[in-house]
């Protein structure tokens, strides 16, 4: 059993493996990443860094590409539905 | 097929839709003619902002009138339109440059136009994210940003409604009484316009339109980053230099949340491609005056060509070489805010009827002086 790590989706607490990545988080607390411009909602598309539907805030910074990103203890995750652009 | 019609417009860019769209709503039979999509050229890549300006009367006469039918139908277009009153910033960097918001603002309010002066502390709170020790601003609330692409469609579907034909096809040749296209076609007309924008030139020799180049930029959205189109006064100094490339700060807020960065002038520049030396200037100049940009992630940055003239005022009316041949060109950096203007003088010309301002500075037959402003 690998290590898990605790961090914030849209303020609450969720546990991923070591080594998730964002998009991982956001999917197991069962968010999508954002709205798009006509209020669809967007999430993981192309998985690669590529397409950048699944943008997030993370710690502040908006427009993050979650699955490019791995999960660090404490971060902070901020997706569409709670006010990421 | 060769066919006939009162008018046939080369270019379908905002002014070409939008004088299909004001003769085929006077009666007249319409075709317009467009090489690519309508609004795919210089009105796709500008900005949108419908702004009053004054560097000579004829220029303010025009941007007036102009933006008044802006509002007059502003209440009828469907959303994609995005005409939204955001209003302009004069942005003042210094004391001179308030001495100047104050000149603006006297000779607006003597012509009826509302302006109002911010001082530092007004601006910062008109918007936080322009830089600290900048001297005030003036604010110009009548003007507005659109998105020029879909408001030359919804001109386009007006001139359809009324009858209008969209021909799509390159013009080879333009002369009075007959407009032919590429692939041979003639279409006979009684009035010929041409529309054609930066490359008006080509089509009827010895217009006076010179293509300056300009760059833009569009950021990922971060709403409410900016709430006002911004403009530097320095504006007025520099990008209208009519001998050397200028950049000036000029940032515009899209419904979207996205920001539109501009503008740079080049001329004697011909390449669609991005100059990045003249970019990087462009997005320094913007980062002087909005330090919050540097980190911004931007989506795309694109070129344009505007059709200048000499004395930096629009061409409307009959090519005096050639009767039956109109002008509506030349609009430089202000086409999407005078096109209907533009539109309602060519129409007036066209059925002989008075115009609602003077139309003598406008006219291809005057005689031009290089304005150096």
């Amino acid at each position: 059993m690998s290590e898990e790590i605790s961090i914030q989706v849209n303020g609450r607490a969720i546990m991923v493996p070591a080594g998730a990545t964002v998009a991982v988080a956001v999917t197991m607390a069962g968010d999508v990443c954002r709205t798009s411009v006509s209020g669809e909602a967007r999430g993981v598309l192309c998985g690669m860094g590529i397409c950048f539907e699944c943008r997030v805030m993370i710690n502040g910074h908006t427009h993050c590409r979650s699955c490019q990103i791995l999960c660090a203890p404490g971060m902070e995750v901020v997706t569409g539905k709670s006010g990421a652009p | 097929m060769n066919r006939t019609f009162d008018v046939a417009i080369a270019g379908g860019g905002i002014v070409g839709a939008a004088c299909a769209a004001e003769c085929a709503r006077a009666g007249m039979s319409v075709a317009l003619v467009e090489r690519e999509l309508v609004g795919s050229g210089a009105t796709a890549a500008g900005m949108g902002h419908i702004v009053v300006m004054d560097d000579s009367a004829a220029q303010f006469a025009l941007t007036r009138f102009s933006q008044r039918l802006w509002h007059e139908m502003s209440a009828e277009f469907p959303s994609e339109v995005e005409f939204e009153p955001t209003g302009t910033i004069w942005v003042a960097a210094d004391d001179d440059e308030m001495a100047e918001v104050r000149r603006k603002h006297e000779y607006y309010a003597a012509r009826g136009v509302r302006t109002e002066i911010l001082d530092q502390h007004s601006l910062r709170e008109a918007e936080p994210n322009l830089r600290l020790g900048l001297a005030g601003g003036l604010l110009a609330p009548e003007d507005a940003v659109v998105y020029p692409p879909c408001a030359a469609l919804y001109f386009w579907k007006r001139a359809r409604d009324a009858g209008a034909t969209l021909i799509s096809g390159t013009v080879a040749k333009l002369e009075a009484g007959n407009l032919q296209l590429a692939e041979g076609t003639v279409i006979a007309a009684g009035v010929t316009v041409n529309a054609a924008g930066a490359w008006a030139s080509e089509l009827t020799a010895g217009v006076k339109i010179r293509k300056r180049k300009g760059h833009l930029l569009i950021t990922d959205r971060y709403p409410e980053f900016v709430r006002h189109q911004l403009v530097e006064l320095g504006y007025l100094k520099s990008a209208h230099s009519v001998t050397s490339d200028s950049v000036a700060f000029n940032v515009q807020p899209r419904r979207t949340g996205q920001l539109l960065i501009g503008s740079s002038r080049q001329y004697d520049n011909e390449s669609k491609n991005i100059d990045h030396d003249i970019l990087q200037r462009m997005l320094e100049r913007a980062c002087a005056f909005m330090p919050g940009i540097g980190p911004l992630s931007s989506i795309r940055a694109w070129t344009g060509f505007r059709a200048a003239t000499p004395d930096k005022l629009p061409l409307i009316g009959p090519w005096p070489e050639s009767p039956g041949l109109f002008l509506a060109t030349g609009h430089e950096g202000l086409g999407i805010t005078t096109s209907l203007a533009t539109a309602r003088l060519l129409v007036d010309q066209i059925a002989g009827r008075p115009s609602e301002i003077a139309i003598q500075p406008y006219l291809p037959s005057r005689s031009f002086t290089e304005s150096h402003v």
